[in-house]
């Protein structure tokens, strides 16, 4: 940038200066626009909902409604089915974050091993069931599972094995649907462990072996710490979408049996569109925020520590 | 093989319907949108083309629900302002939709269509004494008993109040022996207990239904009759999802008596062998002093506010409601007639399982009739297991479901205080 | 090292049995008489093959309509994306304006925030507008991407500054260097991108559940969740609807799963 004329230098960055920024105004505005009013906005008052009772006396007719503080909150504390929904994300959490994250990773050692073959092909199989339409594949798994003509049942059959009510008893409803999720989901993760792994040099494994490791030793030795901050938000990123379930009960049980699969998000669902006690619900939304902010935090201070130690 | 190929042409029927409803509409034709749920959803479509016959230039496009979404659908479609022009709706449901605003009360020239109906059910679809909604089909929960049990037990007839019967439920658990009990009343369910609060003199609620009245000497005597079937060992302390096969566990003599409605008597003969199909059968159930009351259930025909086509929904209502259509509806679907004179057209009591159903109808007492109530019973129950449990006497338990049932009840009170609610 | 080999393959082949096993048992059944499928041991392969379902749902359920309202949906969404995402993710790159840094820093706040919050007040929203149970409704959310807006700022800020400065000496407005420079740069964000609305738009359940109230603007998930509570017990008729509603989304992302598979790293591993 070679300027000639003094006075023109001064004058043109600043003209451009400001075409720019109108021209940037332009192009952010309505993305901004948009966010604000159906995301910031509704979020907004979904806190003010949550102080309020709006309940369907108000749906039909504004004047019904009425400010009651931090009522909705201390109701929910009180009521057994919300905490029933708490405990259910938990344990679909609990058993759901380990169980995924181990497929994921197993899956993700497997393929990055040399020797298989085809392993292009693979990759992109193996997470086909992430881009699936999930009630559909719900509703797949429904008949997969059923207590008398399912698949997994003849599996456990023919095997010696008794039959399990899958969906229809409390006590295995999780784990059925758990079942379905980890298949839907372990491609994803995968995806991102082979991206780590395919970063380990192969000298490391190959020091190692020469150093006398087996398969086992390899994993604990190079792989496992190589792989072990990504697993670590991974995780954490993975409880967070495990608070979201939603669509997977809705399908596949409707909250039942006994209620053992209404989560958070469910139990929102039904106390808004069901009951339409609009005021409540959004009290439930707020709590779920809390708690994936929670998550949220531990993620960003876990994720300050890992990197300090890179 | 008849009963698919049967259902199979029905589906088609009423899917064509749906399927009609995307065509734009040809000029001067006026479309119907009629919501209806479950077996009837995908039945009621047969009962439509005599219908457009005698309505010519009226088509009814049949939009088929499932049960476990129709109601958080009709609020949906209120607060969206897309309702369909008539539905079949729970009847439960009155109070909350009349409440909003949506129905359109049954006009004068209607009023016939009320007449012939069993009371307590058209009292369940009155709001302040104006019908809201028509009654469609009828049901109502009663007695389901083993006959070779209760026999062995030592009583030849079902029993007809509440002494007699926990006499005969310890008879038949002797009869039974072992681990098996007497009768089965799932902890999970309000529906049993709800019978018996129905039984007694004392309303359920009072101050113009803004108040639980659980404490009046009546509940308390059904909480503690209901506490004593678990306490004396008669009613296992399960929930309905512990019981997974409600059938063969009543075959196996687990339970003699169970509380059910008209559905079960298909699934009892469907599902059980033949060679037990003889010890079986139903009767009205036992109150505080001989045969007492029930909740009435059932569907019922609502005509909504925002309809264009008033005079063709009613039409229809009108249509649904003729003692024929009704008959000829109970023979494809089951469903027991809401018009008393249908009950005899069709011979529903030529069935002799379905015959105590009549009395038993005759008998029900609806239930209070505020938005709340469906919130209340379910606080209800969830008192009354903790009752079971050993948590409350009954007279605590009565006063924790006031408790409950008066918080939930704040906004009402606050409502008719300002004047804002009937 | 022949033995792992052999026992590697095995592996993945094992692996690969359990991922298509659902898929192809979905296709198998679609295309089973009435029935058959519900018999045990559950057959694996029609004794007859047959398009019956395919047929009934088409001429009777309404599945072509489900079918375009899905696609409809995902089309305009994706269009509708791209167009507010695409400029504002390189504006929040490339150009410097007053509070930038300020409405960056609250977007990254708002990431936090899971959309289901707002789902409540934003149905209330809508229904001032009249917007419940329309195209438009259903709409809205796809708007207000903060993640796409972030996907293409971080692809965005590669492009070299040297080469905008160079086509700015030359005269080119803000405008003319977005079309002619910076999107035929951002071209392979761009596809990404739109490959994640539309599959994202056609897999979504939850807002189009709330929004949609007349079967007739069902989209497929919608339909099929309302079709499998009223069709239980009717296996086969339910996997051809599966069928209809996942074949689409899994051949597109077949086709462009190198655009897909790309993105999502990006957007994951190191955001």
């Amino acid at each position: 940038m070679t300027v000639v004329d003094p006075t023109l230098a001064r004058v043109k960055p600043s003209r451009g200066r400001a075409a720019r920024e109108r021209a940037a105004w332009a192009f952010v505005a309505p993305a901004m626009i948009a966010i604000g009013l159906f995301f910031a906005l509704p979020v907004i008052a979904a806190l003010l909902l949550s102080l309020t009772d709006f309940d369907i006396y108000a749906l039909a007719n504004l004047d019904n409604l009425r400010f009651v503080g931090l009522q909705n909150y201390e109701r929910l504390m009180t009521n057994p089915l919300f905490w029933g929904a708490m405990k259910n994300t938990l344990t679909f959490a609990v058993l759901g974050v380990p169980l995924s994250i181990a497929a994921s990773l197993a899956a993700a050692v497997i393929l990055n091993a040399r020797v298989v073959k085809w392993r292009p092909i693979w990759r992109v199989m193996f997470f086909a069931p992430y881009v699936t339409t999930l009630v559909a594949t719900a509703v797949v798994w429904r008949y997969l599972l059923h207590t008398r003509y399912g698949v997994i049942n003849w599996g456990l059959e023919s095997i010696g094995l008794p039959a399990v009510d899958w969906l229809g008893d409390p006590s295995t409803s999780i784990p059925a649907i758990l079942m379905f999720v980890v298949w839907k989901i372990f491609g994803y993760n995968m995806l991102i462990f082979l991206a780590v792994l395919q970063t380990v040099p192969d000298d490391l494994y190959e020091a190692a072996r020469i150093d006398g490791a087996g398969p086992w030793k390899q994993f604990r030795h190079v792989t496992l710490p190589a792989i072990a901050p990504t697993m670590l938000l991974v995780s954490i990123i993975s409880v967070a979408s495990f608070f979201q379930l939603f669509a997977e009960p809705y399908v596949m049980t409707q909250g039942g049996p006994a209620q053992s699969t209404v989560t958070v998000l469910y139990f929102m669902y039904e106390e808004g569109f069901k009951w339409w006690n609009l005021g409540s619900a959004s009290a439930v939304a707020f709590v779920l925020f809390l708690c994936i902010l929670a998550i949220t935090l531990v993620q960003l201070a876990v994720a300050k520590r890992v990197g300090a130690y890179q | 093989m008849m009963q698919t190929a049967h259902r199979r042409a029905a589906l088609a029927l009423m899917a064509g319907g749906a399927a009609a409803a995307c065509t734009p509409r040809r000029d001067g034709e006026t479309v119907l949108r009629f919501w209806a749920m479950g077996n009837e959803g995908g039945t009621v479509g047969e009962l439509m083309p005599e219908f457009e016959r005698r309505n010519p230039g009226v088509r009814v496009s049949v939009q088929p629900l499932p049960w476990t979404a129709a109601h958080e659908k009709l609020l949906t479609a209120y607060a969206g302002a897309s309702l369909p022009d008539v539905s079949q709706i729970g009847n439960t449901w009155v109070a909350e939709l009349s409440a909003i605003g949506a129905l359109s009360p049954t006009p004068p020239e209607a009023a016939d269509l009320l007449t012939d109906q069993f009371p307590a059910v058209l009292e369940t679809n009155q709001i302040a004494g104006l019908a809201m909604t028509t009654p469609w089909y009828v049901d109502t929960r009663l007695l389901f008993y083993r006959k070779d049990l209760l026999a062995r037990g030592g009583f030849d007839a079902p029993p007809q109040d509440w002494a007699e019967w926990k006499r005969a439920m310890h008879g038949v658990k002797r009869a039974a022996g072992g681990d098996n009990y007497a009768i089965l009343l799932p902890l999970n369910e309000f529906e049993q207990l709800l019978t018996f609060g129905l039984q007694i003199d004392e309303p359920l609620l009072r101050d113009r239904d803004t108040r639980g009245n659980f404490s009046s000497p009546g509940f308390i005597a059904a909480l503690a009759f209901y506490r004593s079937l678990f306490a004396e060992g008669l009613a296992p302390l399960a929930s309905s999802a512990q019981i997974s096969n409600v059938w063969t566990e009543f075959a196996r003599g687990y339970f003699s008596f169970y509380f059910s409605g008209p559905w079960s008597v298909g699934d009892f003969r469907s599902r059980l062998p033949a060679s037990f199909q003889p010890n079986w059968a139903t009767a009205g159930v036992p109150g505080p002093n001989g045969l007492g009351a029930s909740a009435p259930g059932g569907s019922s025909l609502a005509v909504f506010k925002s309809s264009p086509h008033q005079d063709a929904a009613w039409a229809l209502v009108r249509y649904l409601s003729e003692p024929a259509v009704q008959a000829r509806f109970n023979t494809i679907v089951g469903d027991l007639p809401a018009r008393q004179s249908a009950w005899d057209i069709a011979q529903v009591e030529r069935d002799p399982m379905l015959a105590p159903f009549r009395g038993q109808l005759e008998r029900a007492k609806a239930v209070p009739k505020v938005p709340e109530w469906e919130r209340i019973v379910t606080e209800m129950q969830i008192v009354a297991e903790r009752m079971v449990r050993g948590e409350y006497t009954p007279e605590t338990a009565a006063a924790e479901i006031d408790r409950r049932a008066d918080r939930l009840l704040e906004k009402r009170r606050w409502m008719i205080e300002q004047g804002r609610a009937v | 090292m022949k033995i792992r080999a052999i026992l590697l393959n095995l592996a993945v082949a094992l692996i690969a049995l359990v991922v298509l096993f659902p898929l192809v048992w979905m296709v198998s059944v679609s295309f089973m008489a009435t029935g058959e499928a519900a018999v045990f041991p559950p057959p694996l392969l029609p004794s007859h093959w047959t398009l019956e379902h395919y047929r009934d749902l088409f001429l009777n359920q309404g599945m072509g309509r489900y079918l375009w309202n899905s696609f409809a949906l995902a089309t305009l969404a994706t269009i509708l994306a791209l167009s507010f995402t695409v400029p504002a993710g390189y504006a929040f790159a490339k150009l410097k304006f007053a509070g930038r840094e300020r409405l960056f820093q609250f977007l990254v706040a708002a990431l936090v925030v899971p959309a289901q919050i707002g789902t409540l007040p934003l149905f209330l929203m809508l229904k001032g507008m009249g917007l419940v149970n329309t195209y438009a409704g259903a709409l809205v959310p796809w708007l207000a991407s903060i993640f796409g807006l972030f996907l293409v700022r971080q692809y965005a800020l590669s492009i070299p500054d040297e080469m905008l400065e160079a086509a700015r000496i030359d005269g080119a407005s803000e405008g003319q260097i977005f079309r002619r420079i910076v999107l035929p740069t951002l071209q392979p964000i761009i596809v990404t991108l739109g490959l994640f609305v539309f599959l994202g738009s056609w897999n979504d359940f939850l807002w189009p559940l709330i929004i949609l109230t007349d079967q007739s603007n069902y989209t497929l998930p919608v339909a099929l969740a309302a079709l499998s509570r009223e069709h239980v017990q009717d296996i086969e008729l339910m996997m051809a609807g599966a069928v209809v509603t996942v074949a689409p989304v899994l051949i597109l992302f077949l086709a462009l799963q190198r655009y897909y598979i790309r993105g999502m790293l990006a957007g994951s591993v190191k955001g």
